[in-house]
C-alpha cells in the first residue's frame, strides 16, 4: 500500500502531462457551431446586386444550400473563391454568399473581377446576420438543408481536400434523405 | 566616452519602453460610439460586453477586441439592450448562437464541475494531508526508550559482548592513540 501511494505523485505528474500535451495540438478556432440542427435565423437584408429589394431566410429554403461568409478583407476568401467557382457550376448545392462587414463598391467590384459564384450575396454589412450565425470571422461556409436547417459550420477555406473530407459525405447523407421523402 | 554615451541611450530606450507598458497596459481601444439613453444602460452594457468573450480572439472580452466580430456583436449587444431584452435573455441569445465558450465565467453545468470545484477539491485534499502529516506522533526520546525486556536484553548482549571482545585492542583507542 505505502509502495502505490510512493508512486501516486509520478502518476499524477504523468497523466497531467497526457493531458497538457493533448492540448497542444488542438485548434482553439475549430469549434462546432451551436446553430447545428437548428433552422437559419430571421433576417431581411438586401443583396449586393439588388440594394432595394431585401431578402429573407424563406429565399434560402427549398434546396441544400451552402452559405458561404466572405468578405474582400479577407486574403483567404481569394484563395477559396476558384473553388466556389467550380462548386457553383455543379448541381448539388446552391451557393449563397453573405458579405460580412464590408463595403458596398468594393465587394461589387470583386465579384465582377473574380466572377460571381453566388446566387446571390447578402449585404450584412454591419454583420448582425454574421452574429444571429455564430460566425467568428470570414471565410465560414454553413450547410442548410432542404427544410432550412443548418447542418454544419466550417470555419476556414474551402477547397477539394477539405470538400471531400468535411463536405461530401454529409450533402450525400442529405441527398438520400430528400430522396427518402423526410 | 563613446561607450558611455551609448550605454545611456539604452538605458533611456528601455525606461521609455518600459513607461509604455506601465503607463499604457490597453493599448488597443475599439473606435465606436453608442449613445445610451440612462446611464443604467450604459453600465449594463459596459458589464456585458466585459462578461462576454470575443471568439475570434479568445483571451479578450468584447471590450477590449477590435476585430471584426466583436464590433459586430458590440452592436447586436447595444441593439439588444435598445429593444428592452435582460440580461439573463442577452446571454441566452450569445450562448445559443456562439455556444458556453462565449461566457467568461462558465455557468455550472456537469461539463463544468471540474472547473468550478477542481481547485476547492484539491485546496481540501492537501489541507486533509497536511493534518495527516502533523497528526502523526513526533520521534521524542520518549517514545524512542527501551522498556524493561528490552533492556535487559541489552545488558545481557553488552556482557556477553565485552567478554568476547576484551582480548581484542579496541580500534577506536588505537586510533585516538595515533593521533
Amino acid at each position: 500500500m505505502n509502495k502505490i501511494i510512493r508512486f501516486l505523485p509520478l502518476i499524477l505528474v504523468l497523466a497531467l502531462g497526457v493531458v497538457l500535451y493533448r492540448g497542444l495540438s488542438l485548434n482553439p478556432s475549430e469549434m462546432p457551431s451551436a446553430l447545428v440542427g437548428n433552422p437559419m435565423p430571421d433576417f431581411s437584408l438586401p443583396t449586393l446586386k439588388n440594394p432595394n429589394v431585401p431578402v429573407t431566410n424563406k429565399d434560402l429554403v427549398g434546396d441544400i444550400v451552402l452559405v458561404n461568409v466572405w468578405a474582400t478583407w479577407c486574403p483567404t476568401c481569394k484563395y477559396e473563391h476558384p473553388y466556389l467557382l467550380e462548386l457553383s457550376k455543379g448541381s448539388q448545392v446552391k451557393l449563397y454568399g453573405i458579405n460580412y462587414k464590408d463595403e458596398l463598391l468594393p465587394a461589387r467590384e470583386w465579384l465582377n473581377y473574380y466572377e460571381d459564384p453566388y446566387e446571390f450575396s447578402i449585404f450584412d454589412k454591419d454583420g448582425l446576420l454574421g452574429v444571429k450565425l455564430g460566425v467568428f470571422g470570414a471565410p465560414e461556409t454553413f450547410v442548410i438543408d432542404h427544410h432550412g436547417i443548418i447542418r454544419k459550420r466550417f470555419a476556414g477555406a474551402l477547397d477539394v481536400r477539405v470538400w471531400r473530407k468535411e463536405f461530401e459525405p454529409l450533402i450525400n447523407q442529405i441527398i438520400s434523405e430528400k430522396k427518402q421523402g423526410k | 566616452m563613446l561607450n558611455n554615451v551609448f550605454n545611456r541611450m539604452l538605458l533611456m530606450l528601455v525606461l521609455a519602453t518600459m513607461s509604455v507598458f506601465i503607463f499604457n497596459p490597453v493599448n488597443a481601444s475599439p473606435v465606436e460610439t453608442f449613445e445610451f439613453q440612462d446611464d443604467v444602460t450604459k453600465i449594463r452594457f459596459q458589464a456585458l460586453s466585459k462578461e462576454l468573450r470575443c471568439p475570434k480572439c479568445q483571451n479578450q472580452n468584447l471590450a477590449d477586441s477590435n476585430s471584426t466580430v466583436a464590433s459586430a456583436m458590440r452592436l447586436e449587444l447595444y441593439n439588444l439592450l435598445i429593444q428592452g431584452k435582460a440580461d439573463m435573455e442577452i446571454v441566452d441569445l450569445m450562448v445559443g448562437r456562439y455556444g458556453e465558450f462565449v461566457l467568461y465565467r462558465p455557468r455550472v453545468s456537469s461539463l463544468t464541475y471540474v472547473l468550478w470545484f477542481g481547485p476547492a477539491i484539491l485546496i481540501l485534499v492537501g489541507i486533509i494531508v497536511v493534518i495527516i502529516i502533523l497528526r502523526k506522533k513526533p520521534v521524542t526520546k520518549e517514545n524512542l526508550k527501551l522498556d524493561i525486556d528490552q533492556q535487559e536484553k541489552l545488558q545481557k548482549l553488552l556482557q556477553t559482548d565485552d567478554v568476547a571482545t576484551s582480548n581484542i585492542a579496541n580500534p577506536n583507542t588505537t586510533k585516538e592513540e595515533k593521533e
